[in-house]
């Protein structure tokens, strides 16, 4: 027999070894098992309203960000061909993403299709509003700067803007959530591999007498180690199953009732963005089986 | 086949098990280790099968430097090595035959091969009729050939006990060195490190004195104590 096939026959015969070995051991030890996917779903529920918490933030962050908008009201006196000549002047300023002109005779009718004929009337022959430039920024936070540029320009009447302080506390805001959620997160993270590795250490040690005849009649460490490790992304992954599930139906109730009630409130409810969510926190389940697992087999493979 | 050279071993703990021991086991050898506890009988079989590691000096087995050998080759050396304990080590929770066959799985055997061979040791070990009993079930001499049977499913060349009768009376004690002489009838190198005084005596066979960590006779056809000390 060539030596590639007997390899991979080799391989396949410990495979079912492996397995037999996983499966004996989770039903062994069913309380324990059940334990360690308590926790582990804890953990990670926890780091999935963290996530949740940060993205929902940023979310609402950015649609408040690109609602700030600069008006400039340009000088009464002022022709609309000497208006239309300051829109490519504020379109040079670094940081301005769009500008819009709005002519007062538009103005006038928008107000007038707004809040009807009285507005006309009241207003009469001579048209009250100024032109006016429709300001976007791309980074909300150089508004103020920005806004005080546009002001000295020569034929701007004023600059009007809104939201400045709610964005910079939005701002700080979330870049606490960030911070707590990340180390809420490596936190937690630290806490679910702990808690795996307590739950496999507890595992091998019931079985450390059969670690060690292994050992003794010349086992390798990875065939020692591969059922502990498979039991471990086991664990892993159920625990965070049972967190998926549970945030799954939890948030999606919460989000149905905010809306209900909060109607402006952009709330993430993409299935795409939650798959991505649920999917790190399943590879974070896995992971943390596998290096829980690891840690605490590693004690018993020196002999 | 094994050759120590000027091996000597001192713990973490300061405790000198071996100072300078020397020796060669030849193949096919029957060898018993004696000496009172403490002299170092369990530390020299610990090198052997690289469990623990000589603070000085040099150990061959079958030419090569076991010293030398890297971390993931050494449970290929341990597969050439059947160990036999005090204790027995079987697992409580598995039949006879699972106990021997487990020893095939972990190398990775083919279960047609484990079929043929697990029955084939356990009658060479006089228990065909127990291969579906769990270790409770059977007498401390059955336990202990159960290990043996382990320890030779795998066709080691060398046999190694540690007081493997022990915890055994002495009448279970001689059956157990029988099995032992059996197998090296059969060709393979057997090392049992020993208190049982009477068997020794009796069996003629080599014995390495070792006392306070050196060796201090060693002799064909010995006996357990020097008649003239």
């Amino acid at each position: 027999m060539n030596t590639g096939v007997y390899m991979k026959m080799l391989l396949l015969r410990q495979a079912y070894y492996i397995f037999q070995e996983v499966g004996r051991s989770l039903k062994r030890n069913s309380l324990l098992n059940f334990a360690a996917i308590g926790t582990t779903a804890i953990s990670l529920l926890v780091l999935g309203v963290g996530m949740l918490l940060v993205i929902n933030t940023n979310e609402i962050a950015k649609t408040i960000e690109s609602d700030i908008e600069i008006m400039v009201y340009i000088k009464h006196d002022l022709s609309e061909e000497d208006a239309l000549a300051i829109e490519p002047i504020i379109d040079n300023i670094s940081g301005v993403e769009k500008t819009t002109f709005i002519p007062r005779d538009e103005a006038l009718k928008s107000l007038v299709k707004q809040f009807g004929d009285e507005v006309e009337e009241s207003v009469g022959e001579e048209n009250p509003l100024p032109d006016a430039i429709k300001v976007k920024i791309s980074d909300p936070r150089e508004v103020n700067t920005i806004a005080a540029e546009i002001e000295d320009l020569p034929g701007v009447e004023s600059v009007r803007y809104g939201g400045q302080d709610f964005v910079k506390k939005l701002f700080s805001l979330t870049n606490w959530v960030r911070i707590i959620g990340l180390l809420l997160i490596a936190l937690l993270g630290l806490c679910g591999i702990f808690l795996i590795a307590t739950t496999t250490r507890l595992t091998i040690f019931a079985r450390r007498r059969e670690i060690n005849i292994m050992k003794y009649v010349g086992a390798t460490d990875w065939f020692v180690r591969w059922p502990f490790l498979l039991e471990g992304i086991i664990l892993g992954f159920f625990g965070a199953l049972l967190a998926v599930v549970v945030l799954y139906f939890s948030y999606g109730a919460l989000v149905a009732r905010i809306q209900e009630t909060i109607t402006f409130l952009p709330l993430v409810s993409s299935t795409k963005v939650l798959l991505r969510i649920f999917e790190g926190l399943l590879v974070m389940g896995i992971v943390m089986g596998a290096v829980g697992s690891t840690i605490s087999v590693r004690r018993y493979l020196h002999v | 086949m094994i050759s120590f050279f000027n091996v000597s071993k001192v713990y973490p703990n300061g405790v000198k098990a071996l100072q300078g021991v020397s020796l060669q086991i030849e193949k096919g050898e029957f060898v018993f280790i004696v000496g009172p506890s403490g002299a170092g009988k369990s530390t020299l079989i610990k090198l052997i099968y690289s469990e623990e590691q000589p603070t000085k000096g040099q150990i061959y087995m079958g030419g090569r430097s076991i010293l030398r050998m890297k971390k993931r080759d050494i449970p290929y050396l341990r597969r050439q090595i059947g160990m036999v304990f005090q204790d027995f080590r079987l697992l409580p929770d598995r039949t006879i035959y699972e106990n021997v066959a487990f020893a095939m799985q972990v190398i990775g055997a083919p279960r047609s091969e484990i079929k043929k061979r697990v029955p084939e040791v356990l009658k060479m070990v006089g228990l065909e009729k127990r291969m579906d009993n769990y270790p409770y079930q059977l007498s401390g001499g059955e336990q202990q050939r159960t290990a043996i049977a382990r320890a030779l499913v795998n066709k080691p060349s060398i046999i190694i006990a540690d007081e493997p009768t022990g915890n055994l009376d002495i009448n279970t004690s001689w059956e157990i060195m029988e099995c032992f002489q059996k197998i090296n009838d059969e060709g393979t190198t057997v090392i049992i490190a020993t208190h049982a005084k009477e068997i020794v005596d009796a069996m003629r066979k080599r014995v390495i004195a070792l006392e306070n960590g050196k060796i201090v006779r060693d002799e064909h056809r010995g006996v357990y104590e020097n008649a003239v000390t």
